[in-house]
């Protein structure tokens, strides 16, 4: 369980999240959703403290992120990143087992949980293993970082715009693939991004924020049926203006 | 050609002991300075610009200055320690600038991504940041592996041996062969040490086991090689047990110390060895601090640039037993006797120009001198024989130019210059067709040839000292002359020109019996 209470991030003057609060339950996947610069990546990231928050309070299982040591907390939070963060002087196996070196895992548990973990992503161990980062597509790569990030059997993960540099029809694989794995696994995970499509098919529940602020949290349902304000309207409005658009421009085809 | 390369193993040695010593030392302490300088701020800047500034300092002054800096603190002064704290010092700034540069270069997404797997700051630095900043921290090295090599043949001028030694004395004793073969073999070490470290990288980079240990052998061999040799050099060989002779930068130079090495060996049975190519007052205060034990200066530039006299009503004599009087006293410095020559400066034109002009004396020169350009050796314009050149006769030249010794003679020759400051024993004046004209105002001092000799000597090998004394009054100026010329033009080399002198000797020496 991940349970944040006013969250805060000050720049200066500037307020880049405003006492933010919510919670991922045991087994439930929250969606940060918004448009960029709103502050959801500076939140993600003050769960695992890559950033300090200013004030507020992050509690994982009940237990204050600040009482542990940065890297001892950030071994337990698997994190996958923007883009995708591969270390590119190591091979697939050494980036999937960095974290369970960390943490003095026998080099027999390590190579078994690697192949474990490249199984659950879809890569056949036999043939990535020993490749390079460099030798991999986008979605080997984006694959190779949840692998990474579940190595150490973290007790929660943080996803930072996972899929987002990804191809239309790659991302889509990937998606399900993750729809797949945190069923199995029952992951408990905050998953930013501000692809809608995305956050309906993924997230049990999504928080939507705007400029530092929480504007409305719910399930997908309750976000298209009860829009608290026009921004979340017009936000969750979109995937049905665009279907619109669409059948529109086929239908006109098909007059012509 | 095997004359010269018989010293190869000699030079080549004493060049690689610099090489990698001072290589290793400036990758210790760049690398850990420039990761320190990544992660305090204002240590940057400090950092690179005090590399910076000591690039900027001519390599050769660079060098020269550590010898003094040494003397001053009381530490060997010339040698092997200015050479390897001169050269640390300029290879620090490739590495250093490189280390900074190579890690601030780091995509910061690689460091956090390294933050967020769970790493500690050190982790991030060995796992991440270093292996990422390699190649280019490695192309740092890569610089300063060339420049060191480059900058160790200016090793030669404070005394420590290098392939310097071959490009002073041929340069000097006109001997291209000797310049070809040290600077080929310089351009070769480069390549190979450059090689090597390239092969290492890559070996590491792509994990190529095989790359990896061919170099790290490689550069094991040389490394064992230098600290074998250097260990000999300063633990099993005694030092007081070697008389340390030193010759400065000319033909002359390097026949008398091959002379005086000779002769001691031969008289005492001691070993001897010979520091070529020092810097005229280096020679001078590395017998005073005893890290010389003898060598030949001239009385006149002992007058002139040591005792700061004025010149000059005194005769020959009297300098000479002044010279002799102030060295002891004031500078614990023994003059063991005069060779038998003077070496002056003389100004010396083509003979053609010198009948043309009807010139005799240096007089005669000063009405036609704003017509004429001088060409002096590297220090002769910063002696005070030059300015009192100038304010005694009023000579004025149109041009006034500074070039090595042993071209000066050729450019005179060819007419590049009109007066020259020769030396008054040099073989090319005859061989080339120049006249010297006299100094009728005797403002140039004597310049005789006295065997000089450390405290130290004096005190502890009366013996060598004794030897030395068979040298006093055995080279008279047509000698010297000859046997200058012997070297400058007929190619011979100065050991060579020395060891017949005193095999010479030892025939007449047989007969007189």
């Amino acid at each position: 369980m991940i349970e944040l209470q006013a969250l805060t991030k000050r720049y200066g003057e500037r307020v880049a999240v405003d006492r933010l609060s919510f919670r991922a339950e045991r087994g439930e996947v929250v969606v940060l959703l918004g448009t960029s610069g709103c502050g959801k990546t500076t939140t993600l990231k003050m769960v695992n403290r890559l950033i300090e928050p200013s004030d507020g309070l992050v509690r994982i299982d009940g237990v204050d992120v600040r009482t542990l040591p940065g890297h001892e907390l950030r071994r337990h939070v698997g994190y996958v990143f923007q883009g995708v963060g591969l270390f590119p002087h190591m091979t697939v196996f050494e980036n999937i087992s960095v974290t369970p070196t960390l943490l003095g895992w026998s080099a027999e548990r390590i190579r078994r949980r690697v192949d474990e973990l490249l199984d659950l992503v879809e890569l056949d161990p036999a043939v990535l293993r020993d490749r390079w980062p460099n030798e991999l597509s986008g979605g080997q790569q984006q694959r190779v970082g949840v692998a990474r990030a579940l190595a150490a059997e973290p007790k929660v993960m943080l996803l930072d715009e996972p899929f987002g540099a990804l191809d239309p029809l790659t991302r889509e694989q990937l998606q399900q693939s993750f729809a797949r794995i945190r069923t199995q696994l029952g992951v408990t995970a905050i998953f930013v991004t501000h692809d809608l499509v995305e956050a309906l098919f993924l997230g049990d529940r999504i928080v939507v924020m705007r400029d530092g602020c929480l504007v409305q949290v719910g399930t997908p349902r309750e976000l298209m049926v009860n829009p608290v304000d026009e921004f979340v309207e017009r936000m969750f409005g979109t995937p049905k203006r665009q279907a619109q658009l669409l059948n529109d421009l086929l239908g006109s085809g098909e007059h012509s | 050609m095997s004359e010269q390369l018989a010293l190869l193993p000699a030079y080549l040695t004493g060049h690689v002991q610099l090489t990698l010593v001072a290589l290793l030392l400036g990758t210790v302490i760049s690398v850990p300075l420039g990761i320190v300088a990544t992660r305090v701020r204002w240590l940057e800047q400090v950092v690179l610009g005090a590399a910076g500034i000591i690039q900027t300092i001519p390599s050769l002054a660079l060098l020269a200055m550590m010898v003094p800096v040494l003397a001053a603190i009381q530490v060997q002064s010339i040698g092997y320690l200015p050479a390897i704290i001169g050269l640390t010092l300029y290879s620090t700034l490739p590495i250093l600038r490189n280390t900074v540069i190579g890690i601030a270069g780091i995509d910061p997404a690689y460091t956090e991504a390294a933050k967020g797997v769970g790493m500690t700051r050190g982790q991030q630095l060995w796992s991440i940041e270093l292996p990422l900043a390699m190649p280019v921290i490695v192309g740092g090295l890569r610089t300063s592996t060339v420049w060191v090599v480059g900058m160790a043949t200016l090793s030669t001028p404070v005394g420590a041996m290098s392939l310097g030694n071959y490009i002073f004395s041929g340069l000097q004793t006109r001997n291209y062969t000797a310049v070809m073969v040290g600077s080929v073999a310089a351009a070769l070490l480069a390549q190979l040490l450059d090689g090597l470290v390239r092969v290492l990288e890559e070996g590491v980079r792509f994990r190529r086991r095989g790359l990896v240990a061919v170099a790290v052998g490689v550069l094991s061999v040389l490394y064992l090689f230098a600290g074998v040799t250097l260990a000999r050099q300063f633990i099993g060989d005694d030092e007081s047990e070697r008389i340390v002779i030193g010759s400065k930068t000319y033909t002359e130079q390097y026949i008398l110390s091959e002379i005086i090495s000779g002769q001691v060996t031969a008289e005492t049975g001691l070993s001897a060895t010979v520091m070529q190519s020092l810097g005229s007052t280096v020679a001078f205060d590395a017998l005073r601090s005893g890290d010389l034990d003898v060598y030949v200066d001239y009385s006149g530039t002992i007058w002139a640039t040591i005792l700061r006299r004025e010149a000059n009503t005194e005769n020959r004599g009297q300098i000479l037993d002044e010279v002799e009087r102030a060295l002891a006293t004031d500078y614990g410095v023994h003059v063991v006797g005069a060779l038998g020559f003077d070496n002056t400066y003389a100004l010396a034109m083509r003979s053609a120009d010198v009948a043309a002009l009807r010139l005799r004396r240096i007089s005669d020169l000063v009405p036609h001198a704003s017509r004429l350009v001088l060409g002096g050796d590297l220090e002769f314009f910063g002696r005070p024989e030059w300015v009192s050149l100038r304010a005694r006769y009023g000579l004025s030249f149109d041009r006034e130019l500074t070039m090595d010794p042993s071209l000066m003679y050729q450019a005179v020759a060819q007419g590049d210059v009109d007066v020259i400051t020769a030396f008054s024993t040099d073989g090319r004046i005859a061989a080339l067709g120049l006249t010297v004209l006299e100094d009728d105002r005797n403002v140039i001092p004597p310049y005789d040839a006295v065997i000089l000799v450390s405290d130290r000597l004096v005190r502890d090998r009366p013996r060598v000292v004794a030897a030395l004394e068979g040298l006093v009054g055995a080279i008279d100026v047509d000698l010297m002359r000859a046997m200058n010329l012997t070297v400058d033009e007929d190619g011979r080399t100065p050991r060579s020109v020395a060891e017949e002198f005193l095999a010479g000797r030892s025939a007449t020496d047989a007969r007189g019996r």
